[in-house]
């Protein structure tokens, strides 16, 4: 359970994120929609612990983040924007770095290395360098080095950004099977993908939630009943398709 | 604890991993025997010790050891893999402890690899080998104090040059401290108690000792205090600017 109360984050006079409140349960899979700058990013690194907030309070599985940090972050895995990692450590080398942080036992190490290897198609590119990677790979190894403990949360900024289309399919089977009893919270940017994987979604637009609900119900918000025409006439204030017809008739 | 060694074991790994290992030892070993022989007339002094060879060492440490430690951090925060870590299941402490214990056990291997200087004036001569002992252990805190104020000042940039730079200037304080370039800045308008203290600081007094043999509980508490007072302010950095 991640439970957000008054979240708000300041950068100098800028309000990136502002007093924003939710919670997600169990078996929610959670799509964070917003246009470029919304907040995204920047409410997904407090909620990882990497940012402060100005304001408000984050409970994971019922750690706070803030005072209790190490118990939050033992049980979420993190893809950030941009899938950072050590760039001159072979694939290889990197999961087992983050296996010994994570503190696996060696038995289930392995089987832990074996599945996400196998999952995101890893084998091939083991004992490359991650620097030599192809954008593609290095959010796959990003993706592995986040599920590599079987986390309860795992909080995926722009997964599948970069993955080609088999990788993308994996890559939704992954999440659909593994939300039953997860918490899973990922941001994007491909509508579609939302309708793939997600039962809920959040749109968010300068730091403030705008439409909370299930990607179903967003949808039939619009005449045309697709999520894109939505999201425009939410984050824009563009008025529907058909109300303009009718306006100009 | 098992955080600590991962991480040390990752960041030890990574020195290797690139060609940095490589020149940084190589230097190292030149200009020590550069110094040692040239300067410090190695030969031509026909004594049998290594006094020549340590004196050098902290004018070695000022440009070598902040080109160590200058990544420590900086790279992090500018690769963004500062975001994963942080991100883990790990301690401010434990991230500092282990990244700084690689980079002084990276340094030690350096220093380590002047052995061929020890065996040679034991084929020369009958030096002191205790002295010479005492010596190194000297050097190697010495390298650890700086090292610690690297790292410190690692943290609270993304760019290596100005961590380089900043690093430099500190260190050029700190081993000067005893002396009157820093010495005349405190005197005249501070109390006599503040310019003995800013002169107990410095690095050159308290490694000059050492280096003469004698290990002084005082001096390794003076490096013990110094590595501990920069580490705890390379955690504080770290935890009041974790992002960017
Ligand atoms: N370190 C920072 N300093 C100042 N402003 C920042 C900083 N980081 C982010 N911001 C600002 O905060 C706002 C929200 O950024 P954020 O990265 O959360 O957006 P996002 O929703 O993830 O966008 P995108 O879809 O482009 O990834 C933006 O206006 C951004 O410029
Ligand atoms: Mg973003």
């Amino acid at each position: 359970m991640i439970e957000i109360s008054h979240l708000t984050k300041r950068y100098g006079a800028l309000t990136a994120v502002d007093d924003i409140s939710f919670n997600v349960e169990a078996g929610q899979v959670l799509g964070f929609l917003g246009p470029n700058g919304a907040g995204k990013s920047t409410t997904m690194k407090m909620i990882t612990g990497f940012l402060s907030p100005t304001a408000g309070s984050i409970r994971v599985c019922g750690h706070d983040v803030e005072r209790e940090p190490i118990a939050a972050k033992s049980c979420m895995g993190y893809l950030p924007e941009g899938a950072p990692s050590y760039a001159e450590m072979s694939v290889r080398a990197f999961l087992n770095f983050i296996a010994d942080v994570r503190g696996l036992s060696a038995q289930r190490r392995r089987a832990r290395l074996d599945d996400v290897i196998e999952r995101l198609g890893l084998a091939g590119v083991l004992e490359q360098v991650i620097e030599t990677l192809s954008k593609g790979f290095r959010r796959r190894v990003g993706l592995a080095q986040a599920l590599l403990h079987d986390p309860q949360v795992l909080i995926l900024d722009e997964t599948t950004d970069g993955l080609d289309p088999n990788q993308k399919h994996e890559v939704r089977t992954l999440i659909n099977a593994m939300s039953k009893d997860k918490i899973i919270v990922i941001s994007t940017h491909i509508l579609e993908e939302v309708d793939a994987v997600c039962n809920r979604a959040i749109i968010i637009a300068s730091g403030k939630i705008l439409a909370d609900d299930t990607p179903q119900a967003l949808a039939a918000r619009a005449p045309s009943g697709r999520l894109d025409d939505v999201f425009r006439q939410i984050t824009t204030g563009a008025k529907p398709a058909r109300e303009k017809e009718v306006a100009h008739a | 604890m098992h955080n600590v060694r991962a991480i040390f074991r990752r960041e030890f790994a990574s020195y290797f991993a690139t060609p940095l290992a490589f020149v940084f030892i190589v230097i190292f070993l030149l200009l020590a025997g550069v110094f040692a022989f040239y300067l410090g007339g190695f030969y031509e002094r026909g004594q049998a010790d290594l006094t020549p060879f340590f004196t050098y060492h902290p004018w070695l440490y000022l440009f070598l050891i902040p080109a160590l430690s200058m990544r420590l951090w900086a790279e992090e925060r500018k690769s963004g893999s500062i975001e994963l870590l942080m991100t883990l299941p790990v301690t401010a402490w434990q991230a500092v402890l282990g990244k700084y214990l690689a980079a002084w056990c990276f340094a030690g291997v350096a220093l380590a690899l002047t052995f061929p200087m020890w065996i040679t004036v034991n084929y020369l001569g009958e030096p002191d080998n205790g002295a010479i002992l005492a010596a190194y252990i000297g050097s190697f805190l010495m390298a650890g104090g700086l090292l610690a104020i690297g790292a410190c000042i690692s943290a609270t940039t993304r760019n290596q040059v100005i961590a380089f730079i900043f690093t430099v200037v500190i260190c050029f304080g700190f081993l000067l401290s005893g002396f009157p370039l820093v010495l005349n800045l405190f005197k005249g308008w501070a109390p006599q108690a503040v310019v003995d203290a800013v002169a107990s600081l410095s690095f050159l007094t308290h490694f000059g000792s050492i280096s003469k043999g004698v290990i002084d509980l005082r001096d390794l508490l003076y490096f013990g205090t110094m590595i501990a007072a920069w580490l705890a302010a390379n955690v504080i950095v770290l935890e009041m600017k974790k992002a960017d």
